[in-house]
């Protein structure tokens, strides 16, 4: 933490931001002076204690944070929770149903956030939902069309864990495997430990895939959580000295 | 994209089209009732969605919370909704499939609202082209005044009053349905529109729907199957009627 006991406050470069697409009707965006911070990664990669960790460092060094996850919306949270409960949705549907959740923190969150200069951390983006459709058998082209409207980030990290280990310690937490966690939509196996290992197998293939195009940065989150955060401190102090 | 016909559907699919108070909505429920009497395989896709989805929408709207991104998506979750729920299954059942609007409606909507046309095409290309689509070609006067007249209790959303076209509620419904006209307008061709002339009588356009319709389509196909008593009637079970417990 030697930034922090530095009394001077580093102001974060301002960088040229667009958006993957068309973006957002209206949002010019030169103006958005912030820094957009991405974690990606399995439940139980350690994403959320990697972002209260940051969130610590970075008010630590005079920056205001805001946080952002999937299912968050003002809009839609409700009506998509309760949507996965029931498992009533076809594909399509969920998957219009989660980019309006976005769409709504994109543009009532995320942006205003940014033309106030905060450091948004973003638990997970588009690149998680882009793979679970993908996984699903969505079409990558359709994907891309309907995630133009986002932001490009200044980092994305993504939280490298093997699904054997992802069991174990969703097994710690909360003693069940999730019903979606383990794609038991797909009908891949009737066995959970199974489904969940297929799942999370095909899931980490296609964020390989993405990586490809989107090139964010594979973190090994096998290591322990100190470890991680000071990979996380290095590279996010370099986005925001602008290097 | 194609047609149903084109994607080898058994079942055909006839839109309507047009801005509101074109009639649209009597032209379809009138060729509802005369396939109906034909005996033919019929279902009109009513505009309702699920509950869940409505309740989001619904609250979206009351609480003006919705930016042109989020209006299109909401309803393009929608759509998708009935689509894969109700319209592929019927469509692979050989229905006849009527919609009072289709994907036009959004196409022109939220490009008016300002969203750029290839995303919103974008987001519906999961949806194919109905076999025929109608299009209620009103002078904007008529259709207004139909709609000024018989309910003048304009929604928020409805009128376009998210644009800032005017701070009048029924000068911002004209200026949006005239922008909604040109959107629809520009489409036509591309989407082999067959345009109605909505300010004729509705008996009138009502013949040439039905005219259209019986060329276009091939009817015979569509009609139910009669089927066979499956059991003996004398044998049929008693129907069991259920009781309520009298709680003591």
């Amino acid at each position: 933490m030697r930034q922090a006991l530095q009394n001077q406050i580093v102001v974060p470069r301002r960088t040229e931001r667009r958006f993957y697409g068309h973006g957002i009707p209206r949002v010019p965006s030169e103006e958005l002076a912030g820094r957009l911070i991405v974690v990606e990664g399995a439940d139980g990669s350690g994403r959320s204690t990697q972002i209260a960790m940051l969130v610590q460092w970075l008010e630590g060094c005079g920056h205001a944070t805001v946080q952002v996850g999937l299912k968050r919306s003002t809009l839609v949270s409700e009506e998509l929770e309760t949507a996965q409960e029931g498992n009533i949705l076809s594909r399509t549907t969920l998957s219009l149903f989660y980019a309006t959740d976005f769409a709504d923190q994109l543009e009532n969150i995320i942006l205003p956030a940014l033309k106030a200069g905060f450091i948004v951390l973003a638990d997970r983006y588009i690149y998680t939902l882009m793979a679970r459709d993908m996984v699903r058998g969505m079409d990558e082209a359709w994907l891309k069309n309907l995630y133009g409207i986002a932001l490009v980030p200044d980092a994305v990290f993504y939280m490298n864990v093997a699904p054997e280990e992802l069991v174990q310690r969703n097994f710690a937490k909360n003693a069940a495997l999730d019903y979606w966690e383990s794609g038991m939509d797909l009908g891949l196996s009737r066995d959970m430990f199974d489904s969940f290992m297929k799942y999370q197998d095909d899931m980490q293939k296609t964020f390989r895939r993405l990586q490809a195009t989107y090139g964010f940065t594979i973190v090994d989150g096998m290591r322990s959580a100190e470890a991680t955060h000071a990979e996380l401190q290095k590279k996010i102090g370099a986005v925001l000295a602008g290097k | 994209m194609k047609t149903f016909a084109e994607l080898n559907f058994p079942g055909r699919l006839v839109a309507v089209e047009g801005l509101d108070g074109s009639g649209k909505s009597t032209q379809i429920y009138l060729l509802k009732r005369w396939l109906e009497l034909q005996g033919l395989k019929v279902y009109f896709s009513e505009w309702n969605s699920s509950e869940l989805v409505k309740s989001a929408t619904t609250k979206g709207k009351k609480r003006e919370l919705l930016t042109p991104t989020t209006f299109s998506l909401i309803h393009a979750t929608d759509f998708a909704d009935r689509y894969e729920r109700h319209l592929v299954p019927l469509l692979r059942a050989g229905y006849l499939v009527l919609c009072d609007r289709y994907i036009f409606t959004a196409f022109a909507r939220d490009v008016v609202r300002g969203c750029p046309p290839e995303w919103v095409r974008g987001l519906y290309d999961f949806a194919a082209l109905p076999d025929l689509t109608f299009f209620f070609k009103a002078d904007l006067e008529v259709s207004l005044q139909r709609i000024l007249e018989g309910r003048p209790q304009l929604k928020y959303f409805e009128a376009g009053m998210d644009l800032r076209l005017s701070t009048d509620l029924y000068e911002s419904f004209r200026i949006f349905q005239g922008r909604m006209l040109e959107q629809y307008l520009a489409m036509s061709t591309e989407f082999d529109f067959l345009v109605m002339d909505a300010n004729q009588c509705i008996e009138n356009q009502q013949a040439v729907v039905r005219q259209l319709v019986s060329q276009r389509l091939d009817l015979d196909k569509f009609h139910r199957v009669e089927r066979p008593p499956q059991r003996p009637v004398t044998k049929k079970a008693p129907k069991r009627v259920k009781v309520e417990e009298p709680v003591e």
